[in-house]
């Protein structure tokens, strides 16, 4: 024994004495502060789960947000979109994360109407390991569609040699990569794939997971990115941050307007600048028709309850979207995303001044 | 010191020891009651996630029923789910790794135990169990980067060229697939098989291997007359130990599988396991439906795993009844 029964007694006498002393005690130094919840000094923590996607975008935000505003402090977990809308439903978090915006049948489990708040703009990028490329793979939609439909088999196929003239393809089998977890990566690039080519909208369809007619899955944009490198003669798909990062080839895409364009983030910006926002906040990015406009790109979203319940957490809420919104755009190209365009910022300015908290207005 | 000591043997017991009779009773009553807790609460928590799980499932149950275990259909984009692929891949992925694992581990463990130099026996050992230590991401990045380059270009042609004729190794070579989950898996249960199985080794009775040398055996015949024959129940029981993180396994399989819902004869074609699929889709599941599905290939799971335990009691249950003794 290494106690005897008397020490333990008294040890357990102890610890029973700490809990019930320092219960009150914590009360008692938390009630001064939960008390005047109007003051401007009151510390407000807000806690939002969603997307991975833009999750390196919310942590800076939310760090400098914190060091201008030191008393709101925000947690973002990146658990990924489905987690984000089931726990702003459930209402375990202040504000959810998705990038696919909510389905019908999702919005109506709601306790309360929901507002979609884009805040940034991504691209997804094809990489491709073909060692006798010099140039960047130049790739035509229906080209794209077929390979990842499987039937078109060979680099040196005469529809991707066309697009590719004075490249040197070699008579090698297309390996392709795609990504087996659920992703929002994915839904961008089967968007894409369904807006471009009407078999592969009728056989596949889009999704953040879907039934791939070909190729093998890698776990993530690492295990993607893993595939392509290790195995000659693969094209995989990752998203754009990944990929410029870790410097992998990109290829070129050719546009609604006929152009082949890089994925740079003038190109996702442009994208953005063709597509008319809907007044719900929410509209595929893929295949935009302007002219310099990079096809696979697509927003993000922040969910949050229109009329919010706690008017402490509301407003710092709002604030905090309005403060993302215009300082923290500046923020997006560092990080390899494309800031929101001005049009689109105007139109989220009002959605945001509709915000309120027990029916009074936030900002 | 003597009398000091006698002083506190003598000293009165409380009321409540004088009321039990004696003091080890109330402790032995304690303690009976604590572990029984301890064992009660494991065995609710069993029920507790079957049952959970079987309500999670029972959207997915009351659409496909008994088609969800026979169906290959699984596309999230119609709703339409179908289990039999990832039973199929845990199943057999778990396979392989027993049938390249287990030879391995049994040589691991009687060279430790038997024929390696006692100055060895300690680092060797720790060293192969240090291997169960290694988190499973590092083993599915070396499998990415590493292993399945290699299976590529030098493993799966060769299988295709001389045992092309079997349809194990035949299709397209792409490195991921059934074979390198299989490979992946072996490598990581075989620390727990090999330490379990020298432990059971080592605790055979020197008197049935001197009585072996005594008879004029040779070292291997000692292994094979004395030591395997009385450690053979406790080598099922290690077998068992690996399978079940064989089944289990999440992500060092999931990176290196390939991951697609297809049934193949072809250890080169990709597969996918029950545990991977859940752990990748569910985080972006969205639809009542999807995670239903979802949680019915959960539950699904957690029978397979009852099942193959079940089926391998009974395999130790055998063992240990048969006779202990070999033959020369």
């Amino acid at each position: 024994m290494f106690f005897g029964r008397r020490e333990l007694l008294v040890l357990a006498a102890g610890f029973s004495l700490a809990c019930s002393k320092s219960a009150p005690a914590e009360a008692d130094k938390a009630s001064p502060n939960a008390a005047p919840v109007s003051s401007q000094a009151a510390p407000v923590a807000l806690n939002g789960a969603g997307a991975t996607f833009p999750n390196p975008l919310y942590s800076k935000w939310n760090a400098e947000y914190n060091k201008q505003f030191p008393n709101i402090r925000i947690n973002y977990q990146s658990i990924g979109s489905g987690g984000g809308i089931r726990q702003i439903i459930a209402g375990t978090v202040d504000f959810g994360a998705t990038d696919a915006p909510m389905k019908d049948d999702e919005s109506k489990q709601a306790p309360g109407k929901l507002f979609h708040i884009p805040t940034t703009i991504g691209a997804v990028v094809l990489t491709y390991n073909v060692p006798e490329l010099t140039s960047a793979l130049k790739l035509s939609p229906e080209v794209l569609a077929d390979i990842y439909l499987g039937k078109i088999k060979k680099w040196n196929d005469p529809k991707i040699v066309a697009d590719n003239a004075d490249a040197k393809l070699p008579a090698k089998d297309i390996g392709i990569s795609y990504r087996t977890d659920g992703s929002g990566t994915t839904n961008v690039f089967t968007d894409y794939l369904s807006a471009v080519s009407p078999e592969w909208k009728d056989k596949v369809g889009a999704g953040k997971s879907v039934k791939w007619p070909a190729g093998l899955g890698a776990k993530g944009n690492e295990g993607v990115t893993g595939q392509v490198k290790t195995t000659p003669y693969t094209i995989g798909y990752t998203e754009r941050a990944y990929a410029t990062q870790n410097q992998l080839p990109m290829a070129e895409l050719k546009n609604k307007a006929g152009k082949f364009i890089a994925p740079t983030t003038a190109a996702m910006s442009a994208a953005a600048e063709g597509v008319e926002m809907p007044p719900e906040l929410y509209v595929s990015l893929v295949n935009s028709a302007a002219e310099a406009a990079y096809p696979i790109t697509g927003y993000t979203y922040l969910l949050v309850y229109a009329d919010a319940k706690d008017p402490a957490k509301g407003e710092a809420i709002a604030k905090y979207l309005w403060w993302g919104l215009h300082d923290g755009q500046k923020f997006a190209e560092g990080l390899d995303y494309a800031p929101l365009p001005t049009k689109v910022v105007a139109l989220v300015e009002s959605r945001l001044k509709e915000l309120s908290a027990s029916g009074k207005k936030l900002l | 010191m003597t009398v000091r000591s006698d002083v506190s043997l003598s000293r009165p017991r409380s009321k409540l020891q004088l009321a039990l009779g004696r003091e080890a009773n109330l402790g032995d009553l304690a303690f009976r009651r604590i572990t029984a807790l301890f064992a009660g609460a494991m065995i609710v928590l069993l029920v507790w996630m079957a049952v959970e799980m079987a309500m999670a499932s029972k959207l997915s149950f009351a659409a496909f029923g008994l088609g969800f275990i026979t169906s290959t259909d699984w596309d999230p984009v119609r709703e339409q789910f179908g289990g039999l692929p990832f039973v199929f891949g845990t199943i057999v992925s778990s396979l392989v790794a027993l049938l390249i694992a287990v030879p391995i581990s049994l040589g691991i463990a009687i060279y430790l135990s038997e024929l390696a130099h006692p100055r060895l026996r300690t680092p060797m050992g720790f060293l192969v169990e240090l291997l169960a230590a290694v988190p499973s991401v590092v083993y599915g990045l070396w499998g990415v980067f590493a292993l399945a380059p290699w299976l590529r270009e030098t493993v799966e042609p060769l299988l295709a060229k001389t045992l092309g004729f079997l349809p194990f190794f035949q299709g397209p070579q792409r490195g991921f697939g059934m074979l390198a989950g299989g490979i992946i898996l072996a490598i990581m249960i075989t620390p727990t098989i090999s330490s379990v199985s020298r432990e059971v080794m080592r605790a055979v009775p020197a008197a049935l291997r001197e009585g072996a040398i005594g008879l004029g055996a040779t070292r291997w015949e000692v292994v094979r007359v004395a030591v395997l024959p009385y450690a053979k129940s406790g080598l099922v029981g290690a077998t068992i130990l690996g399978l079940g993180r064989a089944l289990g396994e999440t992500m060092a399989i999931t990176m290196v599988i390939g991951n697609r819902a297809e049934i193949s004869a072809s250890l080169f074609a990709p597969s996918y396991t029950m545990a991977s699929v859940i752990a990748n889709e569910f985080t972006e599941a969205t639809g009542q439906l999807y995670l239903s599905a979802l949680a019915e290939v959960g539950l699904l799971l957690f029978a397979v795993t009852v099942v193959l335990n079940i089926f391998a009691r009974l395999l130790v249950w055998r063992v240990g009844k048969l006779p202990e003794g070999g033959q020369l």
